[in-house]
């Protein structure tokens, strides 16, 4: 067929006239990467930019696991230690989180779907800058929060911010502008560049890729970015009203003249909760492309897999208030929100079935990123069924705002999202790079990580149980939480060790890793098509699809796959 | 009244299991390993564990808790195990021929059992939440039902008994529910300042104390003993340090514990020199003792300081060493406390501490 031996040329030389040769100076690179459009360069700065803060946030959890690791401990102040946990939560959500998945995003969606660049690519420039800028200001308040007049501070008012906290009366300075100004540019960025990977899948894709051969990373980051629009707007929104209290005296959350507290955690959460899934669903796409992959089976039930996400992102919207059960609400609306909130384990479960039911029968070939994989499904697993507990109220009275709280949101952000980017980097490293990370030390640092990560976060759930309250900076002995947060302590340390070993793996492999070739992993997708790294144009010729798995109906020309598609 | 729902059936089951018996068998494995706790210094019943419930609706969350375990630890053990016998079943064998394994698109079948089957257990799980929601939340408060009004401030409890004209801070004193004598006690939540949130995980869930907001909340506790608790939303520098204890009392020594309270402060006219001090400082622009001049609201009521067993919410223990201390440099116990330090003459001091101390 006439798209299959298209692809099998794309496969080989690109032709010598499309090639430019790079100017090598430093300088001249430098400058290269500062003023791209390119999807893959920004892509891998938004990555970059995302790992960095990842490391950041990292050092302030290791001060707060310190503190925490015995009882009365006086190795930071009380102030230091809120600013260290504000900072950690708003560091890991907006700079870690949100970066890395739109990273993953731009540097994939074009190649996935045949295209060349994003649909916007000055657009794509702009989003990533005003990112950046929105990073440096949120940092800024380490040296800058309280203007001339003092050393400087960072915000103390905690990731949600809760009003009247953030008011001019309990937080003075400058420090929660520069929090709030930091997320509403950085929130621009976000909204500009979902726009523009919406516009990309829905106009951009190559022949014969309709949507029902879309490959899942795909339509999972088009899910992503449609709730990108729907809750950014409210956080957005939000954020201009504390900025008017705060500097023009209106009275949203101003509680000493009747202003609402509430509604600050209303607008928050709209956001918040879908934010979640705005994290989560790119993690779950990765999953999507490695498990497949690396059981060698295509993904058991496609569409229900789309279905599912769908579901997930529109559930997602009307479940926010189970943040909130302890607020007094009536009984029905409680009831209302315990409905919601448990009906989204339905698409979650079908995924985890799903994902099982892709390796079943499988040949399962445990390379790095399947490890991740693998640990990703049972984490999961796990912070679904906590998941559950919590979405039931009267249990939820008993454990929100406590460690267990902590633990289980950790279990989605780290267990399941910072798995899954460790997985993504493993498998995509050798297409942006031309080298593969090596193995036995992605193995050392999986089992650290892996080790690590329940040491902290599994002991974590009791403290919780046991009545310890989050985001305390100390706590007396004899209340039996002492053992448990040491044990919390040891695991952060082992989590540090397996971060070294990523970032030494990634640095050695840059220079010394095996040459990988267009196609290291025998995967079925487009970007495994062109060379490693892609051309700046991607692709020579625009592909032509007939299925899901356009590479494996070129491996497999006898049994392709749109015979049973 | 509740309508039954299919839910109490499960409900039913576990409480016949024993209500005690799995309780104590949870509360066991939680508490009763002094090792993890750290030693023997531990006294298990200040440890407020959620797996140790004392109080009506702590007791209600926990059979709604257990039963969610039951059913979430069903899952994990079934889910755990298909996918570890994936991963072992379907590994790659060493001697593999390197053909691609059948690939199978999906089951229209098995993908609907596994959506029509969760769906049935979050029918389940919803109806029986949303029972004990409503057995909690709209319950009617008696007749010989104790009122208190807390009121959170940054970074202390305020607690009042509008019927009984008294006013504490941060030791809350209730009658024990016994037998037929049921006194419940019925807070009503209020905020001076930020979010605060009231949780004594033995005696009931937590509930925020909102400013501009009214909320309310209930515990009936059936023992007798002293449990802690502390606030649970964060809400500023000293959040750690606004800790709180619940007295549970026999009805005879409530009704003590009240008529003391009731009284104004008897000042020993030996300490008239430290009321002077007292009197003729800001004190009394932030604390009360009846019977004085001092009439201040920000801070907590002094009248009967001494009959607490803890000064600044719980950060230390009442003594007069820990007083003077406290006074002298509020700061080095809890940074950030918005009692400012007075800087008084030694000999002020001394005499100020030792009429604080006639606050019986």
């Amino acid at each position: 067929m006439n798209g299959t031996a298209k692809l099998n040329e794309l496969s080989g030389a690109v032709p010598s006239s499309l090639v430019v040769v790079p100017n090598n100076s430093v300088l001249e690179q430098i400058h290269a990467w500062l003023v791209t459009v390119d999807h893959k360069k920004l892509g891998l700065m938004y990555i970059i930019y995302g790992l960095f803060f990842f490391v950041v946030a990292g050092i302030e959890a290791a001060l707060i696991r310190i503190q925490l690791a015995v009882p009365n401990n006086h190795f930071l102040t009380p102030q230091f230690f809120n600013q260290l946990f504000t900072m950690h939560g708003t560091t890991m959500v907006f700079l870690v989180g949100m970066p890395l998945i739109f990273g993953f995003a731009n540097y994939l969606v074009p190649l996935v779907i045949g295209a060349r660049d994003l649909a916007f690519p000055r657009l794509n420039a702009f989003g990533f800058w005003l990112s950046v800028f929105g990073g440096l200001l949120l940092y800024f308040s380490f040296i800058g929060g309280e203007g001339m007049s003092g050393a400087g501070s960072a915000p103390d008012v905690g990731w949600f911010a809760y009003a009247p906290l953030t008011g001019k009366a309990f937080s003075k300075g400058h420090s929660t502008d520069y929090w709030t100004l930091g997320i509403l540019v950085g929130g621009f960025g976000s909204i500009a560049t979902a726009t523009n990977i919406i516009t990309t899948i829905l106009c951009m894709r190559c022949p014969g890729m309709t949507m029902t051969k879309l490959p899942l990373v795909a339509w999972l980051n088009l899910i992503m970015c449609g709730q990108v629009l729907v809750t950014i707007s409210p956080l957005t929104a939000a954020q201009i009203m504390l900025l008017l209290d705060r500097f023009v005296g209106s009275h949203f959350f101003d509680t000493q003249a009747g202003g609402s507290a509430t509604l600050w955690m209303h607008f928050f959460w709209i956001f918040g909760h879908p934010e979640v899934y705005i994290l989560v669903i790119p993690a779950f796409a990765i999953a999507s492309e490695v498990i497949p992959v690396f059981s060698r089976k295509a993904i058991f039930g496609y569409p229900v897999m789309v279905g599912a996400t769908i579901a997930i992102a529109f559930v997602s919207m009307s479940v926010w208030a189970h943040h909130m059960f302890t607020i007094g609400m009536t009984s029905t609306g409680n009831t209302f929100f315990v409905v919601s909130t448990m009906l989204i384990s339905i698409p979650t479960g079908i995924k985890i079935f799903n994902w099982l039911g892709t390796m079943w029968g499988g040949k399962l070939r445990f390379d790095t990123p399947m490890l991740f994989s693998i640990a990703f499904v049972f984490h999961l697993l796990i912070m679904g069924l906590t998941g559950v507990m919590l979405a039931a109220a009267p249990f939820n009275w008993q454990l929100n705002d406590s460690y267990f709280v902590v633990a289980h949101f950790h279990y989605v952000l780290v267990g399941a999202i910072v798995f899954m980017i460790f997985a993504g980097v493993y498998y995509w490293f050798p297409k942006a790079t031309g080298r593969l990370l090596n193995d036995r030390l992605g193995k050392w640092h999986f089992w650290l990580f892996l080790i690590g990560f329940h040491l902290t976060f599994d002991t974590m759930h009791l403290p919780g149980v046991l009545g310890m309250p989050r985001r305390i900076y100390t706590y007396e002995a004899g209340r039996g939480w002492e053992t448990l947060n040491f044990i919390s302590t040891v695991g952060a340390a082992v989590q540090a060790a397996a971060v070294l070993t990523f970032v030494w793996n990634i640095l050695i492999s840059l220079r010394q890793g095996r040459r990988a070739g267009a196609d290291p992993w025998d995967a079925w997708t487009l970007e495994w098509s062109t060379s490693s790294p892609p051309p700046e144009y991607n692709f020579a010729e625009i592909p032509t699809v007939r299925s899901r798995r356009p590479l494996w109906d070129i491996k497999h020309p006898t049994d392709p796959d749109w015979k049973y598609e | 009244m509740a309508r039954p729902v299919p839910g109490d059936l499960f409900l039913g089951a576990i409480s016949r299991v024993g209500k005690t018996r799995l309780t104590t068998k949870i509360a066991i494995l939680l508490l009763a390993r002094q090792t993890v706790y750290g030693g023997d210094k531990v006294d298990l019943t200040l440890v407020p564990s959620i797996f140790a419930p004392e109080s009506v609706p702590a007791h209600s969350i926990l059979h709604l808790a257990n039963f969610v375990l039951a059913i979430t630890g069903g899952i994990f053990v079934l889910v755990t195990t298909l996918l570890v016998y994936a991963v072992v079943r379907f590994r790659r064998r060493a001697n593999d021929d390197g053909i691609e394994p059948a690939q199978i698109y999906g089951s229209g079948p098995v993908e609907s059992a596994w959506t029509i089957v969760p769906g049935l257990i979050v029918v389940v799980l919803a109806l029986t939440t949303a029972r004990v929601i409503h057995e909690i939340q709209d319950a009617r408060q008696p007749a010989g039902a104790v009122e208190v009004q807390v009121v959170g401030h940054q970074w202390w409890w305020e607690i009042r008994y509008p019927k009984l004209g008294i006013v504490a801070a941060n030791e809350l004193h209730v009658p024990v529910s016994r037998g037929d004598v049921r006194r419940p006690t019925f807070l009503e939540l209020l905020s001076a300042d930020v979010v605060h949130s009231f949780w004594v995980p033995r005696l009931a869930g937590k509930t925020d104390l909102i400013p501009n907001r009214t909320n309310s909340m209930w515990i009936e506790p059936e023992r007798v003993g002293l449990f802690l608790g502390q606030c649970a939303k964060y809400c500023g520098t000293q959040h750690a340090k606004m800790l709180l204890r619940v007295y549970v009392e026999t009805p005879e020594d409530f009704d003590r514990w009240v008529k003391a309270q009731e009284k104004t402060a008897e000042s020993d006219p030996a300490e008239a020199t430290g009321r002077l001090v007292f009197e003729k400082t800001a004190c009394i622009n932030c604390h009360v003792v009846k019977g004085t001049v001092a009439n201040g609201r920000f801070g907590p009521d002094l009248t009967h300081l001494m009959s607490r067993d803890t000064l600044a919410a719980g950060a230390m223990t009442n003594s007069p060493q820990n007083l003077r201390a406290w006074i002298k440099a509020p700061d080095q116990f809890k940074p950030g406390a918005l009692m400012p330090a007075m800087n008084l003459k030694d000999a002020d001091l001394d005499q100020l501490v030792a009429y604080l101390s006639t606050l019986k």
